[in-house]
């Protein structure tokens, strides 16, 4: 009954939304008075998808093992957590938590929204009825996740074991939150343009929207960076594998977006311009979704290979993203104007931002799809990795980082004071970091050794909006901007030393024998069995000294049996200057053991980088969320004053 | 500046941009592209020695040895109509086993492919497209041959 039920409320919530669509043409054709049934609708939508997928948490929290998708993906006897959390491991159930945010988001948007015009609110509510729709036919047609096998089996597949990991359970949450969050953005865009009212009040009421999902979006990409660290066991951080190019490009357009609205929000100015951001940022979300989920990429996240699904996929991305740009050919250009600014300007400094990571994002974007374009068009078959985006898009986001500490000190408007000369002490800075890395690494490769330097200008650069005035009684959006520029001065000097100074040692190993890496000198004590729930390992002993104090470290070499698989756990010590880490591998003929240890100088920076800049966002989005709040009970006294 | 010509400036920006970030991709692609060959085409020469590329196939049953210093492997990755030796120092990846498919990373050199990365298949349903038709093919033999 319980699948039956949540089925049930995927038709109706589907029905509601067709409803929500109708009543968006009619509300725009003849200004009928719908408003209030259409944001009833909204709620109810999103209510029921928030059932449907309760639903889905039950039966596998259950191990209903009747339910077809639970079979496939989990089994009894798995720790609790990872059956809940096994609920959005694969494809069916991670769609549906997908068309669950966005129909759940429709309804924040629908009981929140107070601050755009009531007629393009009415057609962004219209808007994400229309994508709702869309997604729900997916689910119902060619996905559905509560397909029920008959007679039932009495024990599941089991899920990947390589996604048994506390990350699992928060990774993919947090990502589709941001990913999903964009739909609001791009609805309210859509439905401005169709109403006419790009307008700084617009830019106010998207604002939030695009600081929650770019901020979660940062939480979800910095986390999956450390999952792919720690749980893979190959000591990077960052693949460029295209699933992860997927979470980076709606990204890097959500943080253009989230510049540009500035600029709409506070001047009127870039009315188009942002607009159209905001169409690309989310249509980077269903490039994205269309690339893990169609399995047509070889990658670590890619589920299954079904072709209908992804022709279906394919389809509506082409019928959303081709329908919204040619709304925007159609009704960009008539666009009022917006405030006039001088070449140095905040405006311009914005746009100059917003160019770069257009630029990034299309590299990223020609890097991660040429390849199947290429097979597609030729039968050709190739993969595009680490050098191509190293090469290409390393010095762009430098320079991007370079002129991040330009921007904040600039005037709205025009600028007319020196600003260049504020940058002295930054700028000294910087070129000594250069100095002292000729001076003590002279081997290390150009790009890392531009990355201290820039991240040490950064850093100073970043705190200028704050000096020169009570830091205290700066906003908190401004405090939110220093801190998340300055994240990423730190999380480049985590970069730079991994890639610099990092050291490696693979060798085989008998209990007793030491291996040095870096400073480290590590010993096998011994190698043990060790058991879980559903696993069984062998267990390294290590002990690690470097002068003074030992560490002791366990790394393992799991053994799942459903489905049968292996996996390295890596053991990781994390100290202020950085960590050492360590994975164990299999027995060599002679009796000994593989052994592969790193030393990683400062590699935590990179995700305390990550941290702030999502800090930074979290500290922008309470700043505009709290002046919201008390200008809107400003208002309120004065009215009850006026009206008295 | 003139709202109108402020419009039309960062139009020109705009399109800059794209056309920058295209030539740019275009430029980055020209060398540091993979191609993907499967042993058929090595032994046809038609992969170029020296370059980075990716080599897919099955590993061979009985193929894997272990050399002295034990953290180096040698295999043979086959597609059923040519083979190729690869060499590979490292701790090979999970699911990496004789019979399975896998993909490595790295160049050819003096007919062997000395890999940097193996990549295996990460899960029962999870194969690389490119080595779809392959594993179909592979064990459609198997069942042959029994």
């Amino acid at each position: 009954m319980i699948a039956e039920t949540g089925l049930a409320a995927l038709w109706l919530a589907a029905g509601l939304a067709a409803l929500q669509f109708l009543l968006m043409i009619l509300a725009l054709r003849s200004g009928a008075e719908v408003a209030r049934a259409m944001r009833s609708i909204a709620l109810v939508q999103g209510v029921l998808t928030l059932v449907a997928f309760v639903m889905l948490l039950v039966v596998f929290a259950r191990s209903d093992m009747s339910v077809a998708l639970v079979f496939e993906n989990s089994s009894v006897v798995k720790p609790f957590i990872y059956k809940v959390a096994g609920a959005w491991g694969n494809h069916e159930g991670s769609m549906l938590m997908w068309v669950t945010i966005l129909a759940v988001a429709g309804a924040f948007l629908a009981v929140l929204a107070h601050r755009t015009g009531e007629r393009t609110l009415l057609a962004a509510l219209g808007a994400q009825a229309l994508l709702a729709l869309g997604f729900y036919a997916f689910l119902l047609f060619a996905s559905n996740p509560f397909a029920r096998l008959w007679p039932p089996p009495p024990d599941g597949q089991g899920l990947n074991p390589l996604l048994q990991d506390p990350g699992l359970a928060f990774h993919p949450p947090t990502l589709y939150l941001g990913y999903v969050g964009l739909s609001v953005a791009f609805s309210l865009a859509v439905g401005a343009l169709l109403t006419g009212e790009v307008d700084s009040r617009l830019g106010r009421a998207m604002r939030p929207w695009v600081l929650g999902a770019w901020l979660l979006l940062t939480l979800g990409i910095t986390a999956g960076s450390y999952w792919a660290y720690y749980e893979l066991g190959w000591g990077g951080y960052w693949f460029w594998d295209p699933v992860e190019n997927a979470s980076l490009m709606p990204w890097l357009a959500a943080t253009a977006l989230l510049h540009s609205i500035n600029v709409l929000a506070a001047r009127g100015a870039l009315k188009a311009w942002t607009m159209m951001l905001a169409v690309i940022a989310f249509s980077m979300s269903m490039v994205g979704t269309f690339l893990v989920r169609s399995g047509i990429l070889t990658s670590v996240h890619a589920f299954a290979i079904d072709p209908e699904r992804g022709t279906f996929l394919l389809a509506l991305l082409a019928i959303y993203v081709g329908a919204a740009f040619v709304l925007f050919a159609v009704r960009g250009a008539n666009l009022k104007e917006g405030a006039p600014f001088e070449l140095v300007s905040r405006e311009s400094g914005l746009v100059i931002n917003n160019l770069f990571l257009t630029v990034i994002l299309g590299v990223v974007f020609v890097g991660t799809l040429y390849p199947l374009f290429a097979e597609a068009v030729s039968g050709e078959k190739m993969s595009v990795g680490t050098p191509y985006f190293n090469a290409v898009a390393g010095p762009l986001a430098l320079l991007l980082a370079a002129l991040v500490g330009v921007g904040p000190l600039l005037a709205w408007r025009r600028e007319r004071r020196p600003v260049l000369k504020k940058l002295t002490v930054p700028a000294l800075l910087g070129a000594t970091a250069l100095a002292i890395t000729i001076i003590l690494a002279p081997q290390i490769h150009i790009l890392p050794r531009l990355g201290f330097a820039v991240a040490a200008y950064l850093a100073a650069a970043s705190i200028l909006p704050l000096i020169g005035r009570n830091p205290l009684r700066a906003p908190l959006a401004t405090w939110g901007m220093v801190v998340a520029h300055f994240g990423i001065a730190v999380a480049l000097t985590g970069m730079a030393a991994n890639s610099a100074f990092t050291t490696e040692r693979l060798a085989i190993a008998n209990p007793g024998d030491v291996l040095s890496v870096g400073p480290w000198q590590v010993q096998l004590e011994s190698v043990t069995p060790a058991a879980g729930k559903n696993w069984t390992a062998i267990q390294a002993q290590l002990r690690a000294t470097r002068g003074s104090g030992i560490v002791t470290l366990a790394p393992q070499m799991r053994y799942f049996s459903d489905p049968p698989m292996e996996t390295n756990e890596s053991a990781i010590a994390s100290f202020w200057n950085g960590q050492l880490y360590t994975v164990v591998g299999r027995q060599d003929v002679s009796g000994a053991w593989q052994l592969r240890l790193w030393w990683k100088p400062f590699v935590t920076l990179i995700w305390a980088g990550g941290g702030l800049i999502a800090l930074g966002g979290a500290l922008a989005l309470f700043g505009r969320i709290w002046m919201l709040f008390r200008r809107r009970s400003r208002a309120a006294e004065w009215r009850t004053e006026r009206y008295a | 500046m003139k709202p109108k010509n402020q419009r039309l400036v960062l139009v020109a920006a705009a399109i800059a941009a794209v056309l920058a970030a295209v030539l740019l991709a275009m430029w980055g692609l020209r060398d540091r592209a993979s191609y993907f060959y499967t042993p058929a085409d090595i032994a046809g020469g038609q992969a170029p020695a020296g370059q980075a590329m990716r080599l897919g196939g099955m590993v061979e049953e009985g193929s894997i040895k272990h050399l002295p210093d034990g953290v180096t492997i040698r295999f043979v990755v086959t597609d059923g109509k040519a083979r190729t030796p690869v060499v590979y120092r490292g701790i090979v990846p999970d699911l990496f086993r004789e019979g399975t498919g896998a993909v490595a990373e790295g160049r050819l050199e003096n007919g062997t492919f000395v890999a940097d990365t193996i990549l295996a298949k990460h899960d029962e349903r999870y194969m690389p497209p490119q080595l779809g038709n392959l594993a179909a093919e592979h064990k459609a033999g198997q069942t042959l041959e029994k």
